[in-house]
């Protein structure tokens, strides 16, 4: 059982990381790469700062401006500069690997024994993974009750009509491209303050974590709509939240079927091409049944 | 009101498809016109309207509203002025949002958007109020969204978002193309009722040459990118649609050779 709790701190510690990405990919309508470097970065900069001496909750918070400013830049150089959106995330992507190795200044930081939220947590008399579940249940809670909130602002509501019609919204007086440089942001300072939870966690930043992220973090989105249902902001919020548990927890139980964890990767990726592709086969599935009823009326 | 001075529009300037849509358009709109554009396909109908709202920056020429230069401003600059209906249903709304959230938002038009409560409680009862009158059967649906509604219901919603706080100009492209024969009048008929009521200035894109000579004050004809006719008032109430065929002759120098003009 002892796995099925690792499965859900981990999946805690990642649910913001998930809503994250739910932003761009979402609401925005855009596939942002960013998130790959963004990780490594919220990461890398805890762990720097926390190495360095510097409070843990602080360490955390400046983690989510690093977030902040990487996605400006990939915001900017989509919408200013007019480079694709994938393509602009792969350019701030690939120039954050050396910034992250500046940050960092190696390309592994291990926190043996200073002082983490975690580790205050355990203080506290918690045992490790209940630490990472408290953790992550309380600032996966803020983050959906913040975002459910920004959603129903005017500024929200803009966020929200710019991924889905930009000639509507900008036909009723909205600037595009800043709401758009928001939206992105805002998705990737809370990709940061996940990997700065999760470093924390896991005792260490090193330069690949950020690799494979995104996949982790859309399979996580796709998973929590198909299961639990997208029908309000708040229900999405809550079920890309609750997506990423899920699929921390199948990814334990294909572990404990014996696959290595070399393979946790392919396992990801096909895991995201499963959940992408599963409306269409439920769709493909209920056409074919109706058909079959109704040839069977006949 | 809107003045449009030897406006030019050319696309992929400097390449070997490079096109010029617009040479050299003069408009005086005044306050409380409602003129119906017509003209063949290619005449530059949309075109002109893409350039008023901005969608389009022009490639020369200028365009003023009010008197006050918006030839270099941005579409969303100049949303405060202008409000939209577009031929294709989709386009007027978010369709992911409710009909309120849509409505609030266009409601906040050309205004500053902050942290505030996207719609307020007076907002929704205001709402239900206006859409109970217009009697289109959506004052209950109201968190419904817009995905779910039919095109003539959008395009009703959009008329009424675009016809919000009195817009100085409000552009209809082709708005009722895409509808079945009696939605589109439904949704022409309350065009002509919003903008009445309103006293609206309005621009009206149709390829219906009946519609156009029956509708609004004002009659514009496009031909290749310039205004050949230009026909308000007792003149145009006089008009039928032979007498239109007639003048699009002699002015272009062509005969009408556009089926959808011809059949419609």
């Amino acid at each position: 059982m002892s796995f099925f709790i690792g499965a859900i701190a981990q999946g805690l510690l990642w649910a913001v990381m998930a809503i994250g990405v739910y932003i761009t990919y979402r609401i925005l309508d855009i596939a942002d790469l960013t998130a790959e470097g963004c990780f490594t970065l919220g990461a890398g900069i805890t762990c720097k700062l926390i190495t360095s001496g510097l409070n843990p909750f602080l360490s955390t918070g400046i983690a989510l401006v690093g977030g902040l400013l990487a996605g400006l830049c990939t915001g900017v150089l989509h919408t200013k500069l007019k480079i694709p959106a994938l393509l602009s995330g792969i350019l701030t992507m690939t120039g954050l690997w050396s910034i992250n190795l500046r940050v960092m200044g190696k390309s592994n930081i291990p926190l043996l024994r200073e002082k983490t939220i975690i580790s205050l947590l355990e203080s506290l008399g918690f045992e490790k993974n209940y630490a990472a579940i408290f953790s992550g249940l309380i600032l996966t809670a803020i983050v959906i009750l913040f975002l459910w909130w920004f959603f129903s602002t005017e500024i929200g509501y803009a966020l929200r009509a710019t991924g889905n019609n930009k000639n509507m919204i900008r036909a009723n007086g909205v600037d595009t491209d800043k709401v758009t440089i928001l939206g992105v942001m805002l998705g990737n300072g809370l990709i940061a303050l996940s990997a700065s939870l999760v470093a924390q966690f896991n005792n260490f930043a090193d330069i690949q974590m950020g690799v494979g992220s995104i996949v982790i973090g859309l399979a996580s989105v796709i998973i929590g709509e198909v299961v639990f249902g997208k029908r309000t902001i708040l229900r999405s919020l809550i079920a890309v939240a609750l997506g990423s548990v899920l699929y921390r927890i199948i990814i334990a139980l294909v572990l404990e079927l014996g696959l290595k964890t070399d393979d946790m990767k392919l396992i990801s990726s096909i895991l995201l091409a499963v959940a992408l592709c599963f409306p269409n086969i439920r769709n493909i599935a209920t056409r074919n049944l109706k058909n079959s009823i109704q040839r069977g009326g006949k | 009101m809107l003045k449009l001075q030897e406006v030019h529009q050319k696309f992929e300037i400097g390449t070997v498809n490079e096109k010029h849509i617009l040479h050299g358009i003069n408009l005086t709109v005044n306050e409380g016109d409602f003129i119906t554009i017509i003209g063949g396909n290619g005449a530059g109908k949309s075109t002109m309207l893409n350039a008023i709202a901005g969608s389009n920056q022009i490639t020369s020429g200028k365009i003023f509203i009010d008197n006050i230069d918006l030839t270099n401003a941005k579409e969303h600059q100049r949303a405060k002025y202008i409000g939209r209906v577009f031929q294709d249903t989709r386009m007027g709304t978010a369709s992911d949002l409710s009909i309120e959230e849509n409505l609030a938002i266009a409601y906040r038009r050309g205004k500053a958007r902050g942290l505030k409560v996207g719609i307020t409680q007076s907002e929704r009862k205001m709402y239900k109020e206006l859409l109970t009158s217009l009697d289109l059967g959506l004052e209950n649906r109201l968190k419904d969204k817009t995905r779910y509604l039919s095109g003539g219901q959008r395009q009703a919603l959009t008329l009424i978002m675009a016809s919000f706080h009195h817009p100085k100009i409000l552009l209809l492209d082709e708005h009722t193309a895409a509808l079945d024969p009696k939605t589109a009048k439904n949704v022409l008929d309350l065009t002509v009722k919003i903008v009445g009521e309103n006293k609206l200035t309005a621009l009206m894109v149709t390829h219906n040459m009946k519609d156009a000579l029956k509708i609004g004050n004002r009659l514009i004809m496009l031909h290749k990118g310039n205004i050949i006719l230009d026909i308000s008032g007792e003149e145009k109430a006089k008009l039928g649609v032979s007498d239109l065929l007639k003048m699009f002759e002699k002015a272009s120098g062509e005969e009408i050779n556009n089926d959808r003009m011809l059949l419609s």
